[in-house]
């Protein structure tokens, strides 16, 4: 094992919809030990930045690479999104969080909402492998925010996409189809919900009058990643859990949603400060370069 | 208690060694009884509570010198017996009287790796201290020969002067060694296992590499510069060191063994989950593990405001539960970041409290208010779900428990309240899981730390643990001990195969 395999390298950069970007990163040795469900987590100043969790949405072994999806939410994000081919992210460490559990259990609807799409990919194809039948709902504000319809096409026996906006395929909340599906005969054996929390609690509440056990993937607010700082933690079946070393998935009819809703606000003033200042900083940066080429 | 400042004490320091200097007839055991033991030289509680500056200022040579002739000389050197590493400490002390502090470095040197990290931070008032036979003659503990911090002064002395060496390492063995964490146990088994010519990789999970040293123990109380050093050194005498790497997630303990290649595996994982009390309230927005806030502010730098990303609640009023160091860090790190009211409580009382007296005085000293005999019952939330108050008891002391301290008993209907905005946990640590999670083979004990024996070998063959990861949470020096031992089982094992 070389050291060189702990550098990593941006391949490959595509900008999915205005705030999806997708990156290609070097990283041979968590392509090779990643399992679906699991996710890394990176640095794009490893003297003060800060540490942000992310699913690994793909891997290819061959190339030794990950492939990283994410929109820009804060300073963070953005920053990485303008990064560009061949820089170097200086810190990323993974994969991390225990793996889904992958079984035949027969019929299995994934619903993917947002940037969820990305974590769920990885999942479909290992519920895919091991002979499940599958059903994948998409669900995005407007069409412009669908991410992975072709990949999911390919993989799931069914397709659903679904927009707040109607201004692509079915104009509904993903829990509408859904519960359609709870209620059809034979109902699903199992449910994989990734997005938003208010999503993924509202999938649970469809799923929980049919009893159909239903898995979420939560992303909590982290810093280490390794058990070590307790900042994700969550209360599952009314007991305290850690979403980076007991989770990321857990029973979503017994997590409390509504508590981890309010300490994903924690921080919310001063990463809406962060985000200001970069945008500050990169609104100086473009009025200086203007003024570059002007002169 | 009126702040004596560092002027004083040397001129106070200097005056006496010229006395004892003018003697002509050597010092005998009664005189040197009567020299005044030296106190530590500190910033102002006023003003260094609003900085991150180390708070402890180290001797000045005259206060050096001075406490150094304290030292009785005695045959039979209980002192030895208390150092977890087995330091020559007469001899060193010795030197500094003589003002050879080459000679008293090599001495350290010679059993401790680390001495400017372990004179500041080791609990020398329960080691060489409790045995030290000024303190028993001076029927005071308090005023043994303050080794810890004369161990610190020629640590010091020889960093200052650019004197660190790089230690020599024997020609290339061919074999080699992982090291599973960068805390105090990891790098001394780096170091002992180099210096034997063995290729050595270190795997740290943070992005930075100290471990303890760097997330938990503050830069007041432990400059990151230190740490840095001792973590150069080792780069020099060609330790590898590889950060962002999960032993057990990037690569699993025995595809190390197996596939890299790598003859002995030393697993220094450390006790990093934190407790929780199981009160209602605690996963309020608010409240933190000791951990995570220490992390936050020292390995995140939450504290250089305007320059980290992570951030860091700005609090008003705080209560730590707890009475360890960590707790002293948490609490004085809060004052540092800008808490106007910081609550320290503990239900015992302040003889029971497991963190060093030093600590203990120098957070009240900056302003941090002990409520003893006291515990939170729950925590009260508002409507966004933060902390707004802390329900608490009153505690008195029963019979013995299994410890041997007094038992904290509940006075019924006690409860009061109180006004807060954080809460910080510090009540101990769990051992890593990681480890055990991903190596099914390596036994643990139900509280999941790994069985090691006194040789520092697991139940797996050609793996080695030690440090908190053993011990369950301990000291730095302990893990220092720990990995000595180790080091020492890894050379043996390689050398009988070469």
């Amino acid at each position: 094992m070389e050291t060189r395999a702990c550098e990593h390298t941006i391949l490959y950069k595509e900008q999915l919809s205005e705030e999806v970007f997708l990156m290609r990163v070097t990283a041979p040795l968590i392509a090779e030990e990643r399992l679906p469900g699991q996710f890394i987590i990176l640095q794009v100043d490893d003297n003060y930045g800060e540490r942000v969790p992310l699913t690994i949405a793909d891997a290819d072994v061959e190339e030794g690479s990950i492939t990283l999806i994410y929109q820009t939410v804060g300073a963070t994000t953005h920053k990485l999104a303008a990064l560009n081919v061949g820089d170097a992210i200086v810190a990323l460490v993974g994969p991390l969080g225990r793996p889904t559990h992958l079984e035949k259990v027969g019929k299995v609807v994934c619903v993917g909402g947002g940037i969820g799409v990305a974590p769920m990919h990885p999942i479909v194809q290992g519920l895919k492998e091991v002979g499940n039948e599958i059903t994948v709902i998409i669900g995005a504000r407007s069409q412009e925010l669908v991410i992975l319809e072709d990949r999911m096409r390919e993989l799931a026996d069914e397709l659903i996409v679904c927009t707040d906006d109607g201004s692509y395929g079915r104009k509904a909340l993903v829990t509408e189809p859904l519960k359609e599906l709870c209620e059809s005969d034979p109902k699903p054996d199992l449910v994989v919900a990734i997005g938003p929390p208010i999503m993924m609690k509202f999938c649970a509440e469809t799923t929980r009058p049919y009893g159909v056990p239903t898995v979420v993937s939560l992303n909590t607010i982290m810093v280490d990643g390794t058990g070590m700082c307790g900042g994700c933690r969550v209360t599952v079946g009314g007991e305290t859990k850690f979403v980076c070393v007991d989770g990321p998935e857990f029973d979503g009819h017994a997590v409390e949603f509504d508590e981890m809703m309010k300490r994903l606000q924690a921080y919310r003033a001063q990463e809406a400060k962060a985000h200001d200042s970069w945008h500050h900083e990169e609104h100086t940066c473009n009025l200086v370069k203007a003024a570059a080429e002007k002169a | 208690m009126s702040h004596i400042t560092p002027d004083e004490l040397n001129s106070a320091a200097e005056g006496f060694l010229k006395e004892l200097q003018a003697r002509t007839e050597p010092l005998k055991p009664k005189d040197r009884m009567q020299i005044p033991g030296q106190d530590m030289p500190s910033q102002d509680p006023d003003v260094r509570r609003g900085n991150t500056s180390e708070v402890a200022l180290g001797y000045t040579p005259a206060q050096a010198m001075l406490e150094a002739q304290r030292c009785l000389r005695c045959k039979r050197q209980p002192c030895i017996k208390g150092c977890p590493v087995a330091i020559d400490i007469r001899d060193f002390v010795e030197a500094i009287a003589d003002g050879d502090n080459a000679k008293a470095i090599s001495v350290i040197k010679q059993s401790s790796l680390l001495p400017a990290i372990c004179g500041r931070v080791c609990p020398q008032e329960v080691q060489c201290q409790a045995e030290c036979t000024l303190g028993k003659g001076l029927r005071d503990p308090e005023k043994s020969v303050s080794i810890g911090r004369l161990e610190r002064y020629v640590a010091d002395w020889e960093r200052e002067a650019g004197q660190i060496g790089t230690p020599e390492v024997k020609a290339s063995t061919g074999k080699k060694v992982a090291v599973i964490g960068s805390g105090p146990a990891g790098l001394v088994v780096a170091a002992d296992v180099r210096r034997e010519g063995h290729d050595v990789t270190v795997f740290e999970a943070f992005h930075k590499f100290g471990g303890v040293m760097l997330y938990g123990i503050p830069e007041f109380r432990l400059p990151k510069a230190i740490v840095g050093l001792e973590i150069e050194t080792l780069q020099k005498m060609g330790v590898q060191m590889v950060p962002n790497f999960v032993v057990g997630r990037t690569r699993k303990l025995q595809d190390l063994l197996a596939k890299d290649g790598f003859d002995a595996v030393f697993v220094g994982t450390g006790a990093g989950l934190p407790k929780f009390m199981g009160i209602d309230g605690e996963n309020l927005v608010g409240v933190f593990s000791a951990n995570e806030y220490l992390t936050r502010a020292n390995l995140m730098r939450a504290y250089e405001k305007g320059k980290a990303a992570t951030p860091i609640v700005s609090s008003r009023r705080v209560a730590v539960l707890g009475g360890g160091n960590v707790a002293m860090d948490a609490a004085r790190t809060a004052l540092r970041l800008g808490a106007e009211e910081v609550h320290l409580i503990y239900r015992r009382t302040e003889k029971e409290m497991p963190a060093r007296v030093e600590e203990v005085g120098h957070a009240k000293e900056e302003g941090v208010q002990f409520h003893i005999l006291q515990n939170v019952k729950q925590i009260i939330g508002d409507e966004h779900g933060c902390v707004k108050q802390a329900e608490l008891l009153r505690y008195e002391l029963g019979e013995p428990d299994d410890s041997g301290r007094r038992r904290p008993v509940v006075i019924e209907g006690s409860e009061f309240l109180m006004d807060l905005d954080t809460v910080i946990v510090a009540i101990g640590n769990s051992s890593n899981p990681l480890i055990k999670q991903t190596t099914p083979e390596i036994e643990a004990t139900s509280w999941g730390t790994l069985v090691a024996d006194e040789s520092g070998k697991t139940s797996m063959d050609r793996v080695y643990a030690g440090g908190d990861i053993v011990l369950g949470a301990a000291t730095v020096i302990l893990a220092m001990g720990q990995g000595r031992q180790a080091a020492a089982s890894i050379n043996t094992l390689l050398a009988s195969e070469s």
